[in-house]
């Protein structure tokens, strides 16, 4: 059994212009110590996805079905108050704005505090001793001055790097990273991801890792999921996905970085990503799919495997090995 | 040259965003000018437009002199210089049609009348590749994309000498930033303008500068044509830069020597003495700490870095010092 066991996700928002389905069927699993990355454009459900492991989820969220259960118990039922001791304690999230998730009026080291003492119920002194060991864990130089100093004392990367210390503080079992480096230069990002492969390591901390940014896929996950218009069209371990894709929205995914340009052009993906409005029983890629042929429009293509391990949603996929 | 900036000083109070900066761009050249937040970068771009006054140092324009131009004695030149900006939709007017937005420097200028408006925005459209049917549409009807295909078209509807283009890529997916870069590709050889990108992403830079400027705090550190840039890096710092950008490929990523910088970008209200770079860099001397070090280029071609440690025969590795 695996750590997380996600099964038939489907979530979907109330909008002024009508039902969103944000995801569609959504099944994976996590386990213990992996990191799994979330990936596809805006709009595409990945952030959702993961959030609904924590249901922290719109306002206007009007249904969460499907199942999400961790070490067997199952999340989406769990009453509201047995769910906020998940939150933190078993499953912790670190979003993309650290000086937004931080609170400008108290020092890092009361915030980070904080949670030890609402979570794990420790004194003063001991949650004072534990938050100086994090913001050494999370590579923070000078870590018993830092902990007297306020958010906007710090630079954005040290700022992610007390969110995930906050993020970490409770050891939680899942810690779900929303495009964490996003906001951060790159000689930033490469420190801060050097900090969850840590986390990985040390603490056998399994990580699911939202982003838009293929090379950061490339440098930290083991396997990844893409996804396209609510649904996941492809899934495999990280070195089989970039090695042998499958379904042509991943191919057209890595072919249109700019540092795959043949001949000085990019290779376009063209078209638009349908409305999440309606959900045609076809293809969702199939009017911007070169491989589109009659079958796409006529039923939708499960997501199928195509090798151990390696699973693709389309009737004519590539890269067969 | 097109542009020249020589010297360029802009302090806003006490923060030195650009500290003596000079760069030149040709006829029809495409300059990357590249750095992390806060090196600097967004300030040139608008020192360059005037949209803010430069402290000190010199910007000349098509070899016209324009530090200092009043408000009235720029507007003529305005034709000239266009910019894009990076986020399509608050650069917008939202109470514009698209129509108006493109056809607005026209009129401004006074160079057609509403017939010949109307024709130019039109040709305009479909050199962007935006259907007719979008001149009566809002922006916020549009997608990033579209947007951005708008903000091409208002800056060149005037065919300027030079554009100013600012991270126009940031925002967008990138299945749709591999459209637009196509594009300002394509426009560029077409109507051969000269200019000046703005960005934090190497790889676009690699894909579409001729030649490439690398800032840190305020200043250049490198500069040279694209594919020595990248072939060679010589200042530290740029090497930490390539070598911190990950590659899409899991094999080649995995195994690639990474330069990790130590600690944060310094303040620009009070840059290290001696080299900027200093405090981060892993080849760091004594002399460093006390000199700062001239942007030359005793190696030749063309491909100046400001570090003590690059000599006629030697170029510094920043990935084997450790």
């Amino acid at each position: 059994m695996s750590l997380l066991e996600i099964s038939d996700l489907t979530v979907d928002f109330d909008t002024e212009d009508g039902l969103v389905q944000a995801v569609r069927d959504i099944s994976l699993t996590l386990d213990e110590g992996e990191i799994l990355a979330l990936c596809g454009e805006s709009g595409c459900g990945k952030s959702v996805t993961a959030m609904s492991v924590p249901r922290l989820l719109p306002p206007g969220t009007t249904r969460l079905s499907g199942s999400v259960k961790l070490d067997g118990r199952e999340l989406t039922t769990l009453p509201e108050p047995a769910m906020r001791q998940v939150r933190g304690k078993d499953v912790s999230v670190v979003f993309q704005e650290p000086m937004t998730s931080l609170n400008p009026s108290f020092t890092v080291g009361y915030q980070i505090a904080e949670v030890l003492r609402r979570h794990e119920r420790l004194s003063r002194q001991a949650a004072g001793r534990r938050a100086v060991e994090l913001l050494e864990l999370v590579g923070i130089p000078a870590p018993q001055r830092r902990m007297k100093e306020y958010p906007h004392q710090l630079s954005g990367g040290m700022r992610q790097r007390v969110m995930i210390a906050i993020a970490v503080a409770c050891s939680p079992r899942v810690l779900i990273a929303d495009e964490p480096t996003t906001a951060l230069d790159v000689t930033i990002q490469a420190g801060v991801l050097d900090v969850f492969r840590d986390l990985r390591d040390r603490l056998g901390t399994a990580i699911i890792l939202i982003t838009h940014d293929l090379g950061v896929v490339a440098d930290i996950a083991d396997r990844a999921v893409v996804m396209y218009a609510g649904r996941a069209v492809e899934q495999a371990p990280v070195t089989e996905l970039f090695a042998r894709p499958r379904h042509p929205y991943t191919l057209g995914l890595m072919n249109a970085l700019p540092s795959a340009a043949v001949n000085g052009r990019l290779a376009e993906i063209p078209g638009m990503v349908p409305s999440p409005l309606s959900d045609p029983d076809e293809c969702a890629f199939q009017a911007r799919c070169p491989r589109a042929q009659a079958d796409c429009r006529l039923s939708r293509p499960p997501l199928e495997r195509h090798a151990p391990e390696h699973l693709a949603a389309c009737f004519h996929p590539g890269g067969k090995s | 040259m097109i542009l020249r900036i020589d010297n360029l000083v802009k302090h806003y109070g006490p923060v030195r965003a650009v500290d003596g900066l000079s760069l030149e761009i040709g006829q029809g050249e495409v300059l990357g000018l590249v750095g992390e937040s806060g090196s600097g970068k967004s300030t040139v771009g608008k020192c360059v437009l005037r949209l803010t006054e430069p402290t000190s140092g010199g910007i000349e324009l098509d070899g016209r002199d324009i530090t200092h131009l009043s408000r009235r004695a720029m507007r003529p030149l305005r034709r000239d210089v266009h910019m894009v900006f990076q986020d399509p939709y608050s650069s917008l007017n939202p109470r514009f049609t698209i129509g108006q937005i493109v056809g607005e420097p026209l009129l401004r200028h006074k160079v057609a009348d509403r017939r010949t408006v109307s024709e130019r925005v039109s040709a305009m459209l479909e050199k962007v590749g935006l259907r007719q049917e979008m001149r009566s549409r809002f922006p916020h009807e549009l997608s990033g994309g579209q947007r951005q295909r708008v903000g091409l078209a208002r800056a060149l509807i005037l065919e300027p000498r030079l554009v100013v283009a600012d991270e126009p890529v940031s925002a967008l997916d990138v299945s749709v930033q591999a459209s637009v870069l196509n594009l300002i590709t394509d426009l560029q050889r077409d109507m051969g303008f000269s200019c000046l990108f703005i960005t934090h992403d190497l790889s676009v830079v690699e894909f579409l500068a001729d030649r490439v400027a690398v800032m840190y705090l305020g200043k250049i550190v490198e500069s040279g044509p694209t594919a020595e840039i990248f072939a060679e890096p010589r200042h530290p710092y740029t090497q930490a830069l390539l070598s911190a950008a990950p590659v899409a490929d899991p094999v080649q990523q995995r195994e690639r020597r990474r330069i990790v910088l130590g600690g944060d970008v310094p303040s620009p209200i009070d840059p290290p003495a001696g080299c900027r770079f200093h405090t981060r860099c892993p080849l760091a001397y004594d002399a460093c700490r006390t000199e700062e070090p001239p942007l030359h280029d005793p190696r030749g071609g063309g491909h100046p870095a400001a570090c003590h440690l690059v000599t006629a025969d030697r170029v510094p590795d920043a990935a084997a010092n450790r």
